[in-house]
């Protein structure tokens, strides 16, 4: 019971993979080129960072399990993995961090 | 290598659940083989986002491997253009981070940091391929009482609050924030990409003032 079709599933699937291939190889496949300007740099830097945070906070005030209302393990789940995120700077102990409290909030049916 | 496990563990969890069989998420894994694009893309067609803002933003996830490539590429002149292509295939975020410090620090023929970097590569590719697979055979068979609808939008979190150390990046993260929850009714999620774009310029922005403020 998957909302997508195949054929949506697969594009995605071939567009990512060769357009993250090209994207790898762009410089790598011009050796001895150019190197890019301090401008472009900067920008690039600031895109992981934009984008993430801008896909995860509808997630997290419109939840789609919840059918779109705010609720409290989640909503804390996520305050808990940015926390520890920026404290810890270790992914993987943030994301552990956050489903624990994700868990153990939603076991004691807050 | 730590790290590569439980991503691909997620990853295959997280597609089994959003009802990929495994040939389609093991094809995801191997021709992508970027776990927080692929979480990003998978994420934006569970929502029923149009191919093109799947795409998009997976591949806005995976701009910042332009830069490895750029920073790469001296290291590699004088190499092969197949070795080059297949070094490319390889770049993840871990095999550039070990590679470019070793680079950096040791002067090397181009033979022999051909061999390093293949030799950083060759136990990560494997053991992501390896994660996703085990994590696509236990997906199906998790209750949806793990919530686990909510484990992408943690592992996001997780993976950008790291990268928040300056305030020119709080700053990105904010307004990438803010525009998105006010674009959310844009269509076709086009608040995502919109919030991205904003965000990407108000950090480049916030970052020249901030270097001359200092």
């Amino acid at each position: 019971m998957r909302l997508f079709s195949d054929t949506t599933l697969w594009l995605t699937i071939l567009l990512l993979g060769v357009g993250t291939f090209l994207i790898r190889f762009s410089f790598l496949a011009v050796a001895g080129g150019r190197s890019l300007p301090k401008w472009v740099l900067r920008l690039l830097r600031y895109v992981p960072m934009s984008v993430l945070p801008a896909l995860v906070a509808p997630l997290v005030v419109w939840p789609q399990a919840t059918g779109g209302t705010l609720d409290l393990p989640r909503l804390a789940a996520a305050v808990t993995a940015l926390a520890v995120g920026a404290l810890s700077r270790n992914v993987l102990v943030a994301i552990g961090a956050g489903l624990a409290v994700l868990y153990a909030l939603l076991a004691l049916g807050v | 290598m730590l790290v590569v496990m439980p991503f691909g563990l997620l990853f295959g969890t997280v597609a089994a659940d959003a009802g990929l069989d495994l040939v389609e998420i093991m094809a995801f894994s191997m021709l992508v083989i970027a776990g927080a694009s692929q979480f990003a893309a998978l994420q934006l067609l569970v929502e029923q986002a149009p191919v093109a803002v799947a795409v998009l933003t997976g591949l806005a996830v995976n701009l910042r491997m332009a830069m490895y490539s750029a920073s790469l590429m001296p290291h590699f002149a004088g190499v092969s253009l197949r070795l080059r292509a297949l070094a490319a295939y390889a770049m993840v975020d871990q095999v550039f981070a070990l590679s470019i410090a070793r680079f950096a620090q040791t002067p090397l023929t181009a033979s022999e940091r051909v061999t390093f970097y293949f030799g950083v590569a060759a136990p990560i590719i494997p053991v992501w391929y390896l994660g996703t697979w085990f994590g696509a055979e236990v997906g199906g068979q998790i209750s949806p009482a793990f919530a686990l609808d909510f484990a992408v939008p943690i592992t996001f979190i997780a993976m950008a609050a790291p990268m928040l150390r300056t305030p020119p990046a709080v700053v990105a993260a904010l307004v990438a924030v803010a525009t998105s929850l006010l674009a959310v009714d844009l269509p076709f999620n086009l608040g995502v990409v919109l919030g991205g774009l904003v965000g990407t310029v108000s950090g480049a922005l916030s970052e020249v003032l901030w270097e001359q403020r200092a």
